[in-house]
């Protein structure tokens, strides 16, 4: 059973070093085959053929960081479903309730959250 | 041992290079006659099948182009991080019943949805990195959208996990049975949507908007760093697939014996697949609130009831 677990582990890592290999002989064959013949042009920013207005970075409102917060919190509890579903059986009507409780502080938040108007686009 | 890595390693290379493409040459014809056209028919001369081999020659021999202003590495590193966890879930994906699958782990399930999420860094790495304008709206677009629904999917994953009370991908497959294809459907079409977000498909294309963003995040991408990029892209419509038809439509399961079974995943996929080409045929782009708004206010609230509800009939059964 170990062992059956350690290939698991062992084939997931040679399989991650197998997608980086494919990606560097693409690149090394694109490197083969390809020209190069660079030019100011080719280098600057594409703002649809006309020249690019501003410096390097653009600054940007960002309007999604309250999404962000919220996906944060929905997502680290979200987490502790997993191991929870695997041994639920084991605990039955106890883990449960638990349960319940749980989706039902997730859904306060979330009918809060809808309430403040949080989720509305501005 | 050694020779059996070998084996899973070269079978999901393979599914990797080839499924791809497949459902890519199906999209071009699939699009073309369902808006009246014909689509490639000349490369390899019998209705173009080559057509996307022709594709891939060509993006080979393009001129690598890297913006003079963009975050060098990061730039180049971007479409890696989009193709590679892709490449890593179809490990995790039971083709049929037995030794049928890369890796049986008991926390395929949880691995599997870690990886999708990975997504979102390539995203703002190749938004972020080109330094244009563009792809910094495009970047921000995908994160807002790919973080949010990450959430449906994760639930509604884990709705299936309770009622197969295990997170290994093969003993979802073997604890499913019909009926689930009603009691999971809400989960089944909300991971279904999830995914399509996740994978921006239109839909859910607003990060890449041709019409108004140039091409998104991909704008300053070109010759085969950007061929990396749609790969991942055409990957992502067969992990998606995959995912949805073992989570919640029987996988192998089916009529005929149990050896054909890897017969039934890859219709099942492709049954999927051909519904994700058909949807960019038939929907208009979603604007980006009503996005964040079919997420927040639909997805996440009908994902939460089903995760009550099968853990309520769990209990019952």
């Amino acid at each position: 059973m170990d062992t059956s677990r350690l290939g698991d582990y062992a084939v997931f890592g040679v399989l991650l070093l197998a997608g980086f290999a494919f990606v560097a002989a693409a690149m090394a064959a694109n490197a083969v085959l390809r020209p190069s013949a660079p030019s100011k042009a080719k280098g600057s920013t594409y703002e649809c053929g006309v020249d690019p207005v501003g410096k390097d970075w653009a600054q940007v409102q960002i309007r999604y960081y309250v999404y962000a917060f919220l996906f944060v919190l929905f997502a680290v509890e979200a987490v502790f479903l997993f191991p929870w579903a695997a041994v639920f059986r084991a605990f039955g009507a106890a883990a449960a309730v638990e349960m319940g409780v749980f989706v039902g502080v997730l859904a306060l938040g979330l009918a809060y959250a809808w309430r403040k108007g949080v989720l509305r686009w501005r | 041992m050694a020779l059996e890595i070998a084996v899973k390693v070269v079978a999901v290379l393979a599914a990797f290079l080839v499924l791809p493409l497949v459902v890519g040459q199906t999209e071009h014809k699939l699009m073309a006659h369902m808006q009246g056209r014909l689509g490639p028919m000349h490369a390899g001369r019998f209705h173009g099948w080559a057509q996307l081999i022709a594709d891939g020659v060509k993006f080979a021999q393009k001129e690598d182009l890297v913006p003079d202003a963009a975050d060098k590495p990061v730039f180049k590193l971007a479409p890696a991080v989009a193709l590679l966890p892709y490449l890593l879930v179809i490990l995790f994906i039971p083709l049929g019943p037995g030794d049928l699958v890369g890796s049986s782990l008991d926390m395929g399930l949880f691995v599997v949805v870690a990886l999708v999420g990975v997504g979102v860094l390539a995203v703002l790495m190749a938004g972020w990195s080109s330094a244009n304008k563009y792809t910094l709206v495009g970047a921000l677009r995908g994160a807002a959208q790919l973080m949010a629904y990450e959430l449906p999917l994760v639930l509604a994953a884990a709705s299936v996990a309770v009622a197969a009370g295990t997170l290994s991908l093969p003993a979802i497959v073997d604890a499913w049975n019909p009926w689930w294809l009603l009691w999971q459907a809400p989960a089944a079409l909300v991971f279904f949507t999830a995914g399509l977000a996740e994978i921006r498909r239109p839909p859910f294309d607003a990060p890449v908007a041709d019409s108004e963003l140039v091409f998104g995040y991909l704008t300053e991408y070109a010759g085969l760093r950007f061929a990396l990029l749609l790969l991942a892209e055409y990957v992502g419509i067969v992990v998606i697939s995959a995912l949805t038809a073992v989570l919640f439509l029987g996988g192998w399961k089916g009529p005929g014996p149990d050896s054909l079974g890897w017969l039934w995943t890859l219709l099942k996929t492709g049954a999927l697949a051909a519904v994700v080409i058909w949807l960019r045929v038939a929907w208009p782009r979603l604007r980006v609130d009503q996005i964040q708004a079919l997420c927040w206010k639909g997805l996440v609230p009908i994902a939460l009831a089903q995760l009550v509800l099968t853990t309520a009939v769990a209990l019952a059964l």
